[in-house]
């Protein structure tokens, strides 16, 4: 395991150990390129996992100081906590399902394809399906995708197979057990999956892909990955020519360090990343760095969301079992004689008792709730996961207040776009049908849980002015800057990121490595 | 399809939680939760009558026949514990449940835990949502309540899995009931 100098300014420092930056530190590893990941979060494996909700959730979640505004029901309910991410080695794969879906063609063009809506901050990516078609194998192959190379689907559990029922009864016809990061056979040194349920709370059986136990240890092993745990980043450095010189972080006893670096890369997720840009404000760069477009910040989308769960005469037991093992495509498409833009993906979804009685319908008491409560085990979930309109309103900001270090803690402002509403109430209606269909006695519509998918804070542009980084997540503003998570997403598409941020992270290793053995950074 | 047993602790349950903890349970359960008259003397530091006034709110907020108060009382107890050390917790439950029963006598000409109807009831909780009393109980009882691995069995929840190989063999995908599609 490499350990490199602090005063090594030769190094890619990488900020996040996640989905972008994890994979980042890795490629870059394969290729001979040394770098160091500067990851806020505590080591925390699988051996630490249990199966204990709010347990895991005081261990991993990032809980620092964070406000929210905006008429977004998250507000409300849980107003210090928009996001529910993670704070350790390996970031958000440590808790994400495991949903690995490639966007569809028309989602890259989103602002060609969807037209000119009102309110919203549409753009095209400037890059497309073609491009990203051979980074998509590898990720999906990295990531042992079932349904992709030759792997086989998971087998469906109880609440999948109520789901399936019930879409196929409606008239439904792209139903399965999802393409998945999960393992349904031993592959690349992981076990296949052991039906254990708790996705959520980090995999005990480690069958899930995470960069914690896949990516980063194989990074780790070639001697060119470092990844320093409990480094809190507070603010980037440049020099009076306008490059990125190194990274100030607080380490484990709080004490300040600065990492030198030739290369910085952000990949601390959409709320992280561009707060960090912004606390980075100097003379030279009085907005923020990487921020002459002001673009940075704005744009935050979080996916159109919701749940159903669905209450049945009859048992389900819906948390046995992988949580999100099962997707309905037919509504992903873009049709917009359904009312709205774009689509949405209907994914099985579980929660175990202690979360639901948090979750179901925040703020809620009395027999009604209760009485849905009792039936937890005639439950059958869902989540709906849809594109959300980019809004420029929709932004992180800084706040007044200060974090535990003193620095500007952020400010999520959310509401949603009136193309959002609609495909909401598009899905509830579309989801009650088809539970009805296969017999439930009562239906009930969750909100949005506080965002596990925060995207494009410092979006992806062909034109410098509109957005943050060009097409290989490379600051438009600071050439030896990048922005390598979910924040650099132009438009949100209907698919689950993380297949995505993976895929754009091993190309722009690519475009780094290049870049840096000609010298351009 | 493996059907659960809610109506009692399964055995596996019982025996997982440790002669110690079962004893715990044994001893606070003789103490404070065997006759609801009990009550205000057990929880003496919220005041007379409180504690028993607080467990029927909890109930009414969160109401399942099937549970018996002592997972309720479980909240209240540490209120109990809590007030001994805090009195600004201290004066403010005890303030909030004067309005309380203030507002159930002004109704119903009787304190609040003493009106037997639960729409009753709920009427007075209902005009009182925006008291810090109200929102904390209900907030607390979230994990309080639902967060008791001893509720879990009652609700057909199982809990951890992983250290029991997780459910590839115990079940995962036995459902019966569904009609062929």
């Amino acid at each position: 395991m490499a350990k490199f100098n602090k005063s090594d300014d030769s190094l890619v420092v990488i900020i996040g150990s996640g989905a972008g930056g994890g994979t980042l530190g890795y490629e870059l590893a394969k290729k001979g390129v040394k770098s160091v990941i500067l990851e806020a979060g505590a080591r925390h494996e699988i051996k630490d996992f249990s199966n204990d909700e709010w347990g895991m959730f005081g261990q991993i979640s990032w809980l620092d100081k964070r406000s929210t505004s905006g008429d977004w029901r998250v507000a409300t309910d849980f107003g210090g906590l928009p996001s529910w991410i993670v704070k350790a080695v390996g970031g958000s794969t440590v808790h994400w399902a495991g949903a690995s879906l490639r966007f569809q063609d028309h989602e890259w063009k989103a602002r060609s394809n969807y037209g000119n809506v009102k309110g919203a901050s549409l753009l095209d990516w400037p890059i497309d399906g073609k491009e990203m078609a051979p980074y998509y194998a590898k990720a999906e192959n990295e990531m042992g995708t079932t349904g992709t190379n030759g792997i086989e689907r998971l087998p469906g559990n109880n609440n999948y197979k109520v789901f399936e029922a019930g879409a196929k009864k409606i008239g439904y016809k792209q139903v399965h057990t999802g393409n998945m990061s999960i393992n349904s056979k031993p592959r690349d040194g992981r076990i296949g999956c052991q039906q254990i349920g708790f996705c959520f709370q980090g995999c005990k059986s480690g069958a899930k892909w995470s960069t914690l136990y896949s990516s980063i240890p194989k990074g780790e092993k070639t001697g060119n990955l470092e990844v320093r745990a409990n480094s809190h980043v507070l603010r980037i450095e440049h020099d009076k020519s306008g490059k990125v010189t190194g990274v100030v972080y607080k380490d484990k006893s709080g004490n300040t360090q600065v990492q030198k670096a030739r290369v910085v890369a952000v990949a601390g997720n959409s709320i992280e990343s561009p707060r960090i840009l912004l606390n980075s404000e100097s003379s030279m760069f009085k907005n923020g760095l990487a921020n002459s477009s002001g673009e940075v910040g704005k744009n935050y989308m979080r996916h159109m969301t919701g749940s159903v769960y669905s209450i049945f005469e009859k048992p389900v037991y819906m948390y046995r079992g992988t949580t999100m093992a099962g997707i309905i495509q037919d509504e992903s498409v873009h049709n917009p004689k359904r009312g709205f833009v774009g689509g949405y993906e209907l994914e099985t979804l579980s929660l175990g008792l202690p979360f639901m009685a948090a979750f179901l319908d925040p703020g809620q008491w009395g027999r009604e709730f209760s009485g849905a409560m009792e039936k937890y085990d005639h439950m059958a979930g869902l989540w709906i996961v849809g594109e959300d309109m980019p809004q420029s309103s929709n932004r992180v900001t800084l706040s007044d207040q200060k974090d535990q270090y003193g620095m500007r803690s952020p400010n999520v402002n959310y509401s949603d776009h009136p193309n959002d509403i609609a495909m909401r109430n598009h899905a509830f209606k579309q989801s009650r049908k088809m539970y009805n269909a296969v017999g439930a006695t009562r239906v009930i519509e969750t909100p949005p849980y506080p965002s596990t998918h925060n995207l494009g804070t410092n979006r992806m542009s062909a034109k410098a002015k509109d957005g943050v980084v060009n097409k290989h997540g490379q600051s438009w503003d600071v050439k030896n800057l990048f922005v390598s998570d979910g924040s650099q997403f132009t438009t949100g598409a209907a698919e689950n990121p993380t297949l995505t941020i993976v895929a754009l992270a091993i190309r722009q290793a690519d475009y780094i490595a290049k870049q840096m053995s000609s010298k351009a950074i | 399809m493996r059907i659960l047993d809610k109506k009692s602790i399964s055995r596996r349950s019982f025996l997982k939680s440790g002669t110690a903890t079962a004893l715990g349970i044994t001893i606070a359960g003789n103490m404070v939760f065997g006759k609801s008259s009990a009550w205000a003397a057990s929880f003496d530091n919220l005041g007379g009558g409180n504690a028993a006034t607080l467990i029927q709110m909890a109930r009414d907020i969160f109401p399942h026949d099937h549970l018996a108060d002592k997972y309720y009382a479980k909240v209240i107890e540490g209120y109990n514990a809590a007030a001994a050390k805090d009195a600004g917790l201290k004066k403010m439950i005890q303030a909030e449940l004067k309005k309380i029963n203030a507002a159930s006598k002004a109704k119903y000409a009787r304190e609040y835990k003493n009106i037997n109807r639960e729409l009753e009831r709920v009427n007075i909780l209902k005009a009182n949502t925006s008291s810090p009393l109200f929102s904390k109980l209900r907030g607390d009882l979230v994990t309080g309540l639902y967060n008791n691995q001893e509720v879990w069995p009652k609700f057909g929840y199982e809990g951890a899995s992983a250290d029991k190989g997780g459910y590839i063999k115990r079940g995962f995908d036995d459902i019966n009931w569904l009609d062929k599609v």
